[in-house]
């Protein structure tokens, strides 16, 4: 049984202030990743029979490294907005909807450092 | 989690049937939603009979017939029967609607009429709606202004500004485009719902208001506002035909305007 006023309820802890920044974020961040990825899947499609050298060759010339650095950069960065809203919206446990967007940052840094540090690698040749 | 599931207390059961007197009678049957909570019961879905020939055209009709003359203990809220109160808000056919200004779908298929979806029940279709009202109170709808009103006249406004009012002030708060939201239904605690945000909106955009910032500060919110993900559900039920989607989105248009 609670004593507490609907009104008291509805008012909560406040508004946070925030939350117009990740919203244009994420849709600025789609817009930039239509070309991006029509262009990846373009390049995909274009090598696809390739050789290994040959494909290694595509990726370490200076536009695509660029492009796909940037692409993979932007595609995780979408897709961490995109999976935080999701999080936000279904776990309501508050030490999971915590443990879950802490682990979802970490993990989605990682991926995208992986992803990041592959093409420079070949891009800068070692 | 969200809970997608009924809880075991919720699960509906098939409920009794009243079958129709008459035998050449135009019969339409009406499978609706009960829930008494004093009798420690599962809610049941009981089966009315009505007969069309002595019946008026509207659900409401249909409704206020079978508590007179079939089961008293059927309860429902309603009061203008035109469309201006919001009293008989439910769920008819799996659509949130105005009982008294939704026609009777005659035909073999039975009309199902169940409450308000996702709100706590008090009896059969009665929602309890404090935490929605509470919900808009919190947002203040009331004019806010630092300047004094004019010792002589009302304030004024333009009849440009007066028309950006069209289709917000029609809102009766009736609450279907609300609780037939699936953000409202998953985070309604903290989520304003569409109802109450083209409300905001109403205020947000009246030129005579002087708290627009202070209004939409109360607004950005990932919450309060930014739980609406445009999926239209309310566009689509609204009763009035009023269109809360485009209120919302105005208002995160505002929000950016401010930032950009």
């Amino acid at each position: 049984m609670s004593f507490r006023t609907p009104l008291s309820r509805a008012r909560g802890l406040g508004a946070a202030g925030h939350g117009t920044a990740h919203f244009w974020a994420q849709r600025v961040s789609a817009v930039a990743l239509i070309p991006l990825s029509l262009w990846f899947v373009y390049s995909i499609v274009a090598i696809a029979d390739a050789r290994y050298e040959a494909v290694r060759a595509w990726a370490s010339q200076p536009a695509s490294a660029l492009l796909l650095a940037v692409f993979v950069v932007g595609v995780f960065y979408h897709a961490h907005l995109g999976i935080q809203v999701v999080i936000e919206d279904y776990v309501h446990t508050p030490w999971l909807r915590v443990a879950s967007l802490v682990l979802l940052r970490m993990l989605v840094f990682l991926l995208a450092a992986a992803a990041l540090f592959a093409v420079l690698r070949i891009a800068l040749g070692s | 989690m969200a809970e997608f599931r009924l809880p075991a207390r919720s699960k509906v059961r098939k409920g009794r049937t009243h079958p129709a007197s008459g035998s050449d009678a135009r019969v339409q049957r009406f499978e609706v939603y009960r829930f008494d909570p004093d009798r420690g019961e599962n809610p049941s879905v009981d089966t009315y009979e009505v007969d069309l020939d002595a019946c008026g055209p509207m659900v409401l009709d249909a409704l206020i017939k079978i508590k007179n003359e079939i089961d008293a203990t059927l309860t429902f809220r309603r009061s203008c029967r035109e469309g201006i109160c919001g009293s008989c808000a439910m769920n008819i056919n799996g659509t949130n609607s105005l009982a008294c200004t939704r026609a009777i779908d005659a035909g073999r298929r039975p009309v199902k009429i169940f409450p308000l979806p996702h709100m706590p029940v008090i009896k059969d279709l009665v929602p309890d709606l404090r935490h929605f009202y509470a919900q808009y109170t919190s947002i203040k709808p009331w004019m806010r202004t630092r300047t004094p009103p004019p010792p002589d006249r009302e304030r004024t406004q333009s009849k440009e500004d007066r028309a950006r009012l069209d289709g917000l002030y029609e809102c009766i708060l009736c609450a279907c485009c609300s609780t037939g939201c699936p953000s409202y239904w998953w985070n309604s605690e903290r989520f304003l719902g569409p109802a109450i945000l083209l409300q905001a909106y109403r205020w947000i955009v009246d030129s005579r208001d002087e708290e627009t910032g202070e209004r939409l500060d109360d607004l950005e919110d990932p919450f309060r506002l930014y739980r609406c993900h445009t999926i239209m559900n309310c566009t689509r039920t609204c009763p009035k035909g009023l269109n809360p989607a485009r209120a919302i989105a105005e208002v995160k248009k505002l929000l950016l305007s401010r930032t950009l």
